[in-house]
Parts: C-alpha cells; structure tokens; sequence
C-alpha cells in the first residue's frame, strides 16, 4: 500500500499544461527522486502535493485520504511537510524561533515545543547557529533550516525541492548526511534535485518528469540507462554518440 | 530584574494624581496612554502579525458609536458601551476578517483604508441611528474632574500590555510573525493564516474599540468626522507605532508619548498658526528616514549617536 498515490493528475496554467496525467506512488520509507530538466512540472508537482495549486484533474491521496483540494495547512498537519526551491526563512526571527513556531503545530505548550526545536536543531546541526537572525545564515544552512523547519512539524512524509542547489562539497556531505539520518528515522521522502551525484546515490527509485509528463521510472541504474531519459536531458542519443 | 520596570512605571503612574498637576497636564497624559492602548492594538495586528491597516478609525469609531448610542437611546449610562462594545466589535471584526484578511499587503491596507471612510460616510448618513454629523453628546458627565477618567485608562492600558505580552509570548505570537515573515512558508508549516489573522484582527480590534468607548465617555462628544477621521485616527495609530518601534513591547507607548507631546507643543507656537501640520508632517518624515525601525527598535543606534557626540 503506497503511502502517497498521486493519481492521473493534471495542472494547467492557461492553456500550458505543467502537468499531464503525471501517476506515481511512494512507498513508506523509502526516498523517491523526481528529476527532470528546467521547467518539467517538478515543482509544480510538489505545489499540488503539498496544497498550493489544486489539480485541473485527477487526485493525490494520502495514506488512502484524499488530499487533493485540501489547504496547505491541513495538509502538514496530515503529515506531509515541504521546502522551498527558493527558501523562505522566517527572516526576523531566529532560527530557534523559526523551528518552535513549526513545533507548536504537535506541541502542546511553549515548553514541549521549544524543546522538540532544540532536539531537531541538534539533530540538524544548527544548534550552534540558533541565536543567529534566519536573514543572516549563509545559503546552506538556510537550506538546512528549510529541513529542519518541516521536520519540526513532525511529517510523515518530507517533500524536498532543491535542497542541494547552490551548495559547496562540504554543504553538500552535511545535507546528504541529515538526509540520511532523516531516512533512519522512518521519514519518507520525495526529493527534487538537479545534483546527479546526490540524487543517484540517496534514491530508492527515481521518477523522471518532461514537459510535464512522466517519462520515465525505476531504480537509479535503470533510469540512467533509459534512452528517453538521456534524449530529454543531452539531446538526441545519435549525436551524443558521436 | 527586567520584570520591574512595568510595575515601577505603573506604581509611578498610580501615585500621579496625587502630584496635583492642572487639568490641562493631566488631559495630556490621559490622551498619550489612550493612545498607547490604540497604538499597542494596531501594533499586534500591524507589528507582529504584519497585517498594516489604514482604517483602525473604524474599530475606534464603533466602539464610540456603541458607547454613545446605547447612552443615547437606552438611556443607560455609557460605560456599558465597554462590555458591549466587545461583542460588537468583535463580530464588526470578523466582518471585516472576512471580507479584507484574504488580501494580502497593500491590497489589505487599501481594503482597511476603504473600511475607514465607509464607516465614516455610514455613520453621517444614518442620521435616525447615530444623528449623524450632529453628533452624540453625553449631557452629564460621570466626574468632572480627570481622576478618575486617568486611573480608567491607565487600567485598560495596563491590562492591554499584559494582554499582548501574554499572546506574543505563547503560541499565538510565534504564529502571527511567522505570518508576517512568510504567508506561503508560515501555510505549509501548518498554520491556519486565515484563522490566526482573524484573532489578530478580532484581539486589535477590540482592544481599539475599547479605547473608542473610553474616548466617548471621556469626551463627551463625538460625531462621526472626529472618530472615524482618517489622518486624526487611522494615521495616527500607525504613526505612533512607526515612531515607537514596530513589532516591540514599548514601542507604541514612547511613540503615543512623543507624538501626542509633540503635536501639543507644535500647536501651542502661535506664529505658525494651521502650518503646524506640515511642520509635524515634516518631523515625521525625518524621524522615519533616520529611525526606520523607531525608537524603541533603533535604540542601539541612538545610544551610539549621544555618545560620538560626547566624544568628539
């Protein structure tokens, strides 16, 4: 049984299509990548998961609910938690304050949540950073925050857009490290990234959208031999052969 | 330590009227704390939860309207426009929350902006209701002197702080920044923003309305171009916040202290006669250019100016 089943769903903005009866089911625990070149429906994907746009057509059901049509709000507090390509930290506060106002949505009182922060900044490596206003962090651990803000709110389910861009080497073995302790603790992920590195070596399966279809789906190796796949991303096969 | 300060304040509040100051000097003080109480209102919708309004005069204007017209037509005394004007004003606010919160930015302060004047045209018309521009009066007034009308206000403003202090410290507070910073972030996290902005507006705009009802009682009169004024109210509530620092405990309450000072004093320089407005306009404009964030926020950086100053 799938933990998230995203159904024939279809978004049009206008007469553009950014998604065309995209289908594809993630299984509990495991890390499914969504690849796919600039402009392919990635995100706009997550925006339906996640509440922001609702579907032109077709459905997305959660744990067998359906969720689609639902308020982003109500569904986080489902379950499903998400970042942003284009991060959104909560500027003027700090990044303590940015993770207990996440941790109040399964926290009873300031205590409880404030502590759930401190556990999940640890856990995250920002503890030493928590006094810092979230405008002044440097890029990765702005992107860091994004994660550790979503895991505060106690998800099921984590949806990552891009949480690798921009990232130096070091950045970058800091994040695939959380992301993995994230998987040892039983959280299921989706993981947008553009890194081929990172995303063929943290996924379990990979889903490959183009032009806002599905093209391709399967494990890392297979996918990387999938010629549609190498046509979306280097063109046509012939010429790359030569 | 820092838990004194409040009660010190207050302690040195309630022996005041003892000093004996003339009645003009107490009129001042009672008008600087009722407008912290507006100030400090519009600062948790505008401050903290980042919901700026241009029409905090409506919420004002009802609260002094269901004041004086309970007096006006029940014949009851026009304090229990208090109590009353809590439940008006709260279902006025979710009304207005509901119409106006699912804008956002300048589209909300427009619609707020809009709210005010709607009001005030209303009012003036719906002459059997409120009598219009002729206004409401109260012929016996409850004291003569201003005592008693101090220690009122200097209640309500104790118990607006407390109030305030009490939301932005719980769950509540962390919600409603975490609005202001980011609406689509502060969604995904699980935040209900309409609902949380709702309580924003109901909370601010009760707390106004209250103050509206104390500025009936205390005045005597209103028609509906005094508390539904745009520049006299509306304005002025977001000046006192600017002035005093956005989004901080103290903030409303300095800026209503040098706002409601300085407007006095400007106006008692005879030669300038009506430029007294543009020359308060102008102290405005200089204060935000150098003191963006006000006072209280820019404190650090006046400390530093009043040093250099000593050392050079």
């Amino acid at each position: 049984m799938p933990l998230l089943s995203v159904r024939q769903v279809s978004r049009f903005f206008g007469g553009l299509a950014a998604l065309t009866e995209v289908s594809l089911d993630v299984r509990k625990g495991e890390i499914l990548g969504l690849i796919g070149p600039n402009g392919a429906g990635k995100t706009t994907l997550f925006n339906v998961i996640n509440g922001f746009y609702a579907p032109s057509r077709g459905d997305v059901f959660f744990k067998e609910k359906r969720i689609s049509h639902l308020k982003p709000n109500k569904i986080c507090a489902m379950g499903i938690a998400r970042t942003f390509q284009v991060v959104k930290p909560l500027r003027r506060m700090t990044v303590l304050d940015n993770v207990v106002a996440s941790a109040f949505l399964r926290a009873k009182n300031k205590s409880e949540a404030t502590e759930k922060a401190f556990e999940i900044l640890r856990f995250s490596g920002l503890y030493d950073d928590r006094d810092i206003l979230s405008k002044g962090l440097p890029l990765g651990k702005r992107k860091r925050l994004e994660i550790a803000r979503a895991l505060a709110t106690g998800p099921e389910m984590l949806l990552l857009d891009e949480s690798f861009a921009g990232l130096n080497p070091t950045e970058l073995n800091e994040s695939i490290a959380v992301i993995k302790k994230i998987k040892d603790r039983g959280i299921t992920m989706m993981v947008i990234e553009h890194h081929m590195k990172v995303i063929m070596s943290i996924s379990d399966r990979i889903v490959v959208l183009n032009y806002g279809e599905k093209i391709a789906e399967g494990t890392p190796a297979e996918v990387g031999n999938n010629p549609l796949v190498i046509t979306a991303y280097l063109g046509v096969a012939e010429n790359a052969a030569n | 330590m820092k838990k004194y300060p409040p009660l010190i304040i207050l302690a040195l509040l309630t022996l005041l009227p003892l000093v004996g100051l003339s009645s003009y000097a107490m009129h001042i003080i009672i008008l600087v704390i009722m407008w912290s109480v507006i100030g400090m209102a519009w600062n948790l919708l505008g401050g903290y939860c980042g919901q700026v309004s241009f029409g905090h005069a409506a919420f004002f204007g009802v609260g002094a309207y269901t004041s004086g017209i309970l007096y006006q037509k029940l014949g009851v005394s026009a304090w229990w426009g208090m109590p009353l004007s809590i439940v008006v004003v709260t279902c006025f606010s979710l009304v207005i929350g509901f119409i106006c919160l699912r804008l956002r930015g300048p589209f909300f302060a427009l619609a707020t902006l809009a709210m005010g004047v709607i009001l005030r045209v209303t009012a003036e018309n719906l002459t059997g209701f409120t009598q219009g521009d002729l206004g409401i009066m109260i012929r016996e007034r409850t004291w003569v002197g201003k005592t008693w009308y101090f220690y009122i206000i200097l209640a309500l403003a104790a118990a607006t702080f407390l109030l305030i202090k009490k939301i932005v410290e719980s769950k509540l507070g962390y919600y409603f920044v975490a609005i202001r910073e980011d609406q689509d972030a502060a969604e995904s996290l699980g935040i209900h923003t309409t609902l949380y902005k709702t309580i924003a507006l109901c909370v601010s705009g009760v707390l106004t309305g209250t103050a509206g009802v104390f500025y009936m009682n205390y005045m005597g009169y209103i028609d509906p171009k005094v508390v539904f004024a745009l520049h006299d109210i509306s304005i002025v509530a977001i000046m006192v916040v600017m002035v005093g620092g956005v989004a901080t405990y103290w903030g409303p309450v300095i800026g209503s202290l040098i706002m409601v000072l300085l407007a006095e004093l400007i106006r008692s320089i005879p030669a300038l006669g009506v430029a007294y407005q543009t020359l308060f306009g102008i102290l405005l404009i200089v204060i935000i250019i150098f003191l963006p964030n006000g006072i209280t926020g820019d404190l650090p950086k006046l400390k530093s100016l009043f040093r250099f100053q000593r050392a050079s």
